[in-house]
């Protein structure tokens, strides 16, 4: 599933962004959400994005998957510039961005539609359909499916078209809490599987730390990158076990003004 | 299920059971003559008279005929060009007015104008009932494409969709569970207007049986053509209503 091992990144330049729809006292008035923002990903990476809500993660994400253009700056996927929304970047949305009138199997051969050879697309999409557990329920409506299970689906849509880059935007809000802890997992052993370059953004740091190869963390809004942390800790991870970790879990907590429970 | 399905036949009954009684009640004590309101075996005996004779078979289906062409006229030009304008907004900008100004101009003002354009027969009856759908049904599908969730749009974007497949994998799907409604009402008012429009330069029709029966002093045919105006009008709702139980349209109710 890897190619372009070494050349695959995301490149992004200090860009400004102003928030059109924000409630603005002043007509004409400037809201930078994002501030100068500029970071790299590595091809393969599972990279977090964490901070507080409004401080444009979303927003971030959005422009580098092409659904929103920056104010200024630019967004480079492997050395192009990002012209729109494609299929090589592919969105999980917040909320269920499933076709509801379609069944799990028309939604995954969504992006291989106009593939020629039928049969090799059926194999495809069967083949994504059992990565992410959902064998059986091809012809199940999204309202007849748990909400792990709509995820699951959407992943399987997302990734049957290879894309470069897999942005979740929040991907587990609304989910119970097991089931949350599941997913997770599962995007884990999915993404040692594949090997996409995965750009996950999420509030919930416990999350982050025990999911990513590397955590950004935003600054409230404007948006600006306040920490850059690899980790390289083995999988599964523990906060209880690994006290680097656990120190690393408190130290995130502080820089985004929470010093105590933790 | 099973309970709920023999609910659904039985439960109405009692009050049409009712109204034949009053209806018996009427015809007897309020003095009015037999020809000016016809007691329930009257009407009875003309049914039957219209049944086995093949009237009512005869006049039904030209009815029928009339809404099916006037109604399924309207629900190709006005879905797709609903759909045109709900996506361009623009579009919408140019032409809502035109629309609500042509909208409540009701489709017997059209009569005249209709059977000039038409002559008789069954085109000025036909355009009647396509005018009676057409803008209930155009002004849902605008409303219906203005508050798809924009979420759809994204993801049809995200996998490189046309703009053809947009309008007809995207738009036209999820449209459906709010179009139905309109489809209902919109046959409803097809329905309605068939019986004014055959009134008027058609020689059959339930609307012309009623019309010749007057001319004939025949109240009791009247009053069954109003019986079958009224059953058949509940036979087309439900085979609309049947068309929510597809599952690719039913999870807009869920």
């Amino acid at each position: 599933m890897i190619e372009n091992l070494t050349k695959s990144y995301i490149e992004r330049r200090a860009f400004r962004r102003n928030m059109g729809n924000d409630p603005a006292p002043h007509k004409g008035d400037e809201y930078l959400v994002l501030d100068s923002v500029s970071m790299d990903f590595a091809n393969g990476e599972l990279v977090c994005i964490v901070g507080p809500s409004g401080c444009g993660k979303t927003t971030l994400v959005r422009i580098i998957a092409g659904f929103e253009t920056p104010s200024s700056g630019s967004v480079l996927i492997d050395g192009d510039p990002v012209r729109g929304p494609s299929s090589d970047n592919i969105f999980v949305f917040q909320h269920n961005g499933l076709f509801p009138w379609l069944t799990v199997w028309d939604n995954v051969i969504l992006g291989l539609r106009h593939v020629k050879d039928k049969q090799a697309m059926a194999e495809r999409a069967s083949e994504y359909i059992d990565i992410v557990n959902l064998t059986g329920f091809e012809n199940h409506y999204p309202h007849h499916l748990s909400g792990g299970m709509q995820r699951r689906a959407e992943l399987a849509r997302a990734l049957v078209v290879n894309p470069e880059v897999l942005f979740m935007d929040e991907p587990f809000s609304g989910l119970d809490f097991l089931t949350r802890l599941k997913m997770r997992e599962e995007i884990i052993n999915m993404h040692e599987f594949i090997r996409k370059t995965i750009v996950f953004i999420t509030h919930d740091i416990e999350e982050a730390l025990v999911m990513a190869d590397r955590i950004v963390v935003f600054s409230d809004r404007p948006g600006t990158v306040r920490m850059n942390i690899q980790l390289e800790f083995p999988h599964p991870r523990d906060f209880h076990v690994d006290s680097e970790l656990e120190q690393l879990r408190r130290t995130v907590y502080q820089e985004l003004g929470v010093h105590y429970a933790l | 299920m099973c309970v709920s399905a023999y609910k659904h036949y039985l439960y109405p009954l009692p009050a049409f059971i009712a109204l034949g009684g009053l209806w018996e009640l009427f015809s007897l004590y309020s003095g009015w003559s037999a020809s000016a309101f016809p007691p329930p075996r009257q009407a009875a005996v003309g049914m039957w008279e219209l049944m086995t004779n093949g009237m009512l078979l005869k006049h039904s289906v030209a009815s029928l005929f009339r809404v099916t062409a006037g109604f399924y006229l309207a629900v190709i030009l006005a879905v797709p060009l609903g759909i045109a304008l709900g996506w361009w907004k623009k579009g919408q900008l140019f032409f809502d007015a035109l629309i609500q100004f042509l909208r409540p101009i009701s489709p017997l003002a059209w009569i005249p104008l209709a059977v000039l354009w038409f002559g008789i027969g069954d085109k000025p009856a036909i355009f009647l009932i396509f005018l009676s759908s057409f803008f209930p049904l155009l002004v849902s599908a605008i409303n219906a494409v203005n508050h798809i969730n924009s979420l759809y749009f994204q993801v049809a974007a995200n996998f490189n969709f046309s703009k053809y497949e947009t309008a007809t994998l995207v738009i036209f799907p999820a449209i459906l569970p709010a179009l139905l409604p309109a489809l209902r009402i919109s046959l409803g008012i097809a329905w309605l207007v068939v019986v004014a429009a055959e009134m008027i330069a058609v020689k059959s029709g339930l609307g012309y049986l009623i019309l010749d029966s007057r001319n004939a002093l025949r109240m009791d045919f009247v009053v069954d053509a109003m019986i079958a105006i009224g059953v058949i009008g509940i036979l087309l709702d439900r085979i609309i209503i049947q068309l929510n139980k597809i599952q690719s349209i039913s999870w807009g109710s869920v």
